[in-house]
């Protein structure tokens, strides 16, 4: 039931999901408070995983998810369903592929489509955020400011982010990076 | 047969040496099916990558349907797909398990906590990227920040919204604007 139930949340993952990559996010996190298979910190780790590895990010996701959800088969049945519906759809569109570009109807869902798609993204991130760099029960236990951000990660974060800017390395240089500050600061 | 086989196998090659997925494979793609194989040229490449990125799935999976379907119809369409996507398979299941079993090691958990701060910051340089071609005009904006707003603040609200409605919801808006746009410019010109 559980194998049938991955099949079908990863399905409606693929169907819905325009743009590729991340756009898988906000149904992950959905996927998570609704059934409890995986945490927010395990999708957090999911990406990591997924950007240091060969593969698209989202087939690389569904099959992480699948195997923690329900073993092995779990991993081939959630990516199967991620894959099933976009190989149907692309299968009608290379029919007529000339007006399927052309078309305006198309087209103009793109225009509302790739807004939405990065604003998903974006509360995603912050989700991750969430998890990554402030500490709320701290926060809340003290009720000062100085306890709700985890300066040491707020730093390594910034420093990321200029590095990324500057040196325009591949992202797996600087997740190992991340993971080395991380076992040598005790994050 | 042997098509297919090799179908699986050119693109099962492809699958493990990509990073990232999406236009990271253009390159391998063009070096693997147009200078090597001369199975497709750059131009269709290209409009394969224009298509999958907005139809629903993985962009990279879609191009390998695409190319796939090309050679051999819809047998050599799931050759490609599969072939794409097993080497991936093979070695998320390997970290999964490895990382099942050492999970909860001090060190592995040190570790995580110091590579999630790196997420953050990989998706905040995705949304800017994408950010340019997306947010264009005061609509894109507004719908931006409605959905944005939707998502983060989904607690606060009474139902909480499905993703997929609320993609399907963008769908429509954007296809109701660009009429009322492109309706408002034929106006003009008479």
């Amino acid at each position: 039931m559980t194998l049938l139930r991955l099949m079908y949340e990863f399905a409606k993952t693929g169907l819905f999901s325009v743009g590729g990559g991340l756009a898988t996010l906000p149904f992950l996190y959905e996927i998570s408070d609704k059934t409890g298979w995986f945490t927010h910190a395990d999708i957090a780790d999911m990406i990591a995983v997924s950007e240091s590895t060969p593969g698209a990010i989202g087939i690389n996701m569904s099959t992480y998810a699948g195997f923690t959800t329900a073993g092995i088969l779990g991993g081939f049945l959630a990516t199967l369903g991620l894959a099933l519906p976009s190989v149907i759809i692309i299968l009608i569109i290379a029919k007529f592929l000339e007006k399927f570009r052309d078309n305006r109807l198309v087209e103009g869902a793109f225009y509302g489509l790739r807004p939405a798609s990065i604003a998903m993204i974006t509360a995603a991130g912050l989700n991750v955020a969430r998890v990554a760099l402030v500490n709320i029960p701290a926060f809340q236990a003290s009720g000062s400011l100085g306890d709700l951000f985890i300066w040491k990660a707020l730093i390594l974060g910034i420093a990321i982010f200029i590095g990324q800017r500057k040196l325009k390395w591949h992202p797996v240089v600087f997740i190992a990076i991340s993971a080395a500050v991380g076992i040598l600061f005790k994050f | 047969m042997r098509d297919l086989l090799n179908l699986f196998w050119t693109f099962a090659r492809i699958g493990c040496v990509t990073f990232g997925g999406g236009y990271a494979m253009l390159p391998i793609l063009e070096r693997e099916l147009v200078d090597k194989r001369g199975w497709t040229t750059m131009d269709d490449l290209r409009d394969y990558f224009s298509i999958g990125q907005c139809t629903p799935g993985i962009i990279a999976l879609n191009v390998s349907t695409f190319i796939g379907q090309k050679r051999r119809g819809v047998a050599g369409a799931i050759a490609a797909t599969t072939g794409f996507l097993s080497g991936p398979i093979v070695i998320i299941l390997i970290i999964a398990a490895f990382l099942k079993n050492f999970a909860q090691l001090e060190v592995v958990q040190h570790a995580f906590a110091g590579i999630r701060v790196c997420v953050c910051v990989l998706i905040l340089q995705a949304v800017l990227r994408l950010w340019k071609k997306s947010v264009v005009d005061p609509f894109t904006l507004a719908l931006y920040l409605i959905i944005f707003a939707l998502n983060a603040f989904s607690g606060l609200l009474p139902v909480k919204l499905p993703a997929a409605l609320l993609v399907v919801l963008a769908g429509c808006a954007g296809i109701a604007a660009s009429t009322l746009k492109n309706r408002g410019k034929g106006a003009d010109k008479k």
